[in-house]
């Protein structure tokens, strides 16, 4: 069984992905200064690379790490739900 | 059709029984829900309520030089036309894919919008948003950059920024048939935000690819972009950003100016004059506006996540902060009156707007608000670069 936050975990996580992550990625997802997080932009990368990126950001771009406020599983249950 | 006729006779006659200014007007965006309210800043409520209005994230207004029209900028590219006075929807229409920002001319005859997807920027006709021209920002090879820090300036031109290209144009829309542009290029990495000076002279960009910030003296265009404050922070371990600053509140206290810094947390004093560092005020967090009340006296601070339930206030007589509110969970914008005896602060995931009395520092109001973003007032219409 996947590993599942708690609930008012899960709505904090949710708010935090539209609003703070939104910031850049747009509310929908859809990309602005950032790029796509729609399935269909990260289906042809790994999810491993795709939860280094939430935890630890990318150098040379605008991602800062998420690791202060985001444990790794809850990185990975984050990839799941953008995957889905 | 008769009927129709005295119908709307009826509804017009209506109309004026109730007369309304708008020049203490102002709209508010409500990001999640895609609608936006419009406010009244001396009555402090809020008149009504207009909706589906698509994404609003990052949305932003300007206004009809009449102040009678405010022009939505949406994230999905949507531009919409908002009667005042009506409370409805006038026009509109979906401009691009992807859409960032947007500025109305000096004659407040164009809107021009700037675009993420396609890279470019389009010019409308306020009057029937019918597009007037179309500007792809293209660079390297055919490449399409993002565009940024779009401005209205004088002489009825536009300046804005391309991120991915470090570019500056600059574009005449004097002659519709005739669009001039001036292209300053290598004037930075990764311009993500600009603003004009309120005397309309520069136009400055904030870099977030390297240190500094890019300068155009709209005065002296000869004299190119040049860079400012190229070393600032540069011995500085660089902080995680996890909002991008903005630059449209332009904050002036006499001969200094203030702004956010990227990726340190602290608000730079410029001094004008010679374009050198006077000082690094020390906040709470990653600063993203960085705003003058209008009397220039105190200068208002909010803050990138995870610090924005924060706003600090600087005192331009000092330049240090002498006060810290707590407004809430996600402050994400303010906003003076024209005269700035209030301060209207959007407080995202508290359903809030509040309203501050910038003398005494303390709540006036508080008015509910779906997850309510930016902020803007009727008083726009008549500045420069907003």
């Amino acid at each position: 069984m996947a590993f599942e936050p708690e609930q008012a975990r899960q709505q904090e996580l949710r708010n935090m992905l539209a609003h703070d992550c939104g910031s850049c990625h747009g509310l929908t997802l859809k990309g602005g200064l950032g790029p796509s997080l729609l399935p269909d932009a990260l289906l042809n990368k790994p999810e491993q690379f795709l939860v280094q990126t939430i935890l630890e950001g990318r150098k040379g771009t605008a991602m800062p790490p998420w690791k202060p406020f985001i444990t790794e599983q809850e990185a990975v249950w984050l990839v799941q739900k953008l995957l889905k | 059709m008769l009927k129709l006729f005295i119908l709307s006779l009826l509804f017009s006659v209506n109309a004026h029984a109730e007369l309304r200014a708008t020049g203490d007007l102002g709209v508010v965006i409500e990001r999640a829900k895609g609608s936006a309210l419009i406010i009244n800043t001396s009555q402090k409520n809020i008149l009504a309520k207009i909706p589906a209005l698509g994404d609003l994230s990052h949305a932003s207004v300007v206004f009809s030089r009449d102040q009678r029209y405010a022009f939505i900028f949406a994230r999905d590219g949507g531009l919409t036309k908002i009667d005042l006075l009506k409370d409805q929807i006038s026009k509109r229409i979906i401009q691009a894919g992807n859409s960032i920002g947007g500025a109305i001319s000096q004659d407040g005859k164009l809107i021009a919008v700037s675009n993420y997807t396609p890279g470019g920027v389009k010019i409308f006709s306020t009057e029937t948003l019918a597009l007037v021209a179309d500007i792809p920002a293209t660079y390297a090879d055919e490449k399409l950059s993002k565009v940024v820090g779009l401005v209205d300036a004088p002489n009825n031109k536009f300046i804005f920024s391309l991120f991915d290209a470090g570019e500056i144009w600059v574009m005449s829309v004097k002659d519709l048939k005739n669009i001039k542009i001036t292209k300053y290029k290598n004037i930075g990495k990764q311009p993500y935000d600009a603003l004009l000076t309120p005397d309309g002279r520069y136009y400055i960009a904030g870099l977030f690819g390297e240190r500094g910030l890019a300068l155009l003296d709209l005065w002296d265009l000869e004299a190119k972009v040049k860079r400012i404050l190229p070393d600032y922070g540069k011995d500085d371990e660089k902080l995680p950003v996890y909002k991008m600053p903005h630059l449209e509140g332009w904050a002036v206290a006499g001969d200094y100016m203030l702004i956010p810094a990227v990726g340190q947390h602290e608000v730079l004093v410029i001094d004008k004059r010679q374009w050198t560092l006077v000082k690094r005020i020390p906040v709470i967090g990653q600063p993203v506006f960085v705003m003058a009340r209008p009397d220039g006296r105190e200068i208002w601070v909010n803050f990138a996540f995870p610090d924005n339930q924060n706003i600090q206030i600087i005192d331009a007589k000092d330049l240090s902060v002498i006060k810290s509110l707590i407004p809430g969970k996600a402050v994400l914008h303010m906003e003076f009156t024209p005269r700035g005896e209030q301060v209207w602060v959007s407080v995202r995931d508290d359903n809030q707007l509040i309203i501050y009395d910038t003398q005494t520092h303390k709540v006036l109001k508080r008015l509910p608000a779906e997850k309510p973003s930016g902020i803007f007032f009727s008083s726009r219409a008549h500045k420069m670069g907003l």
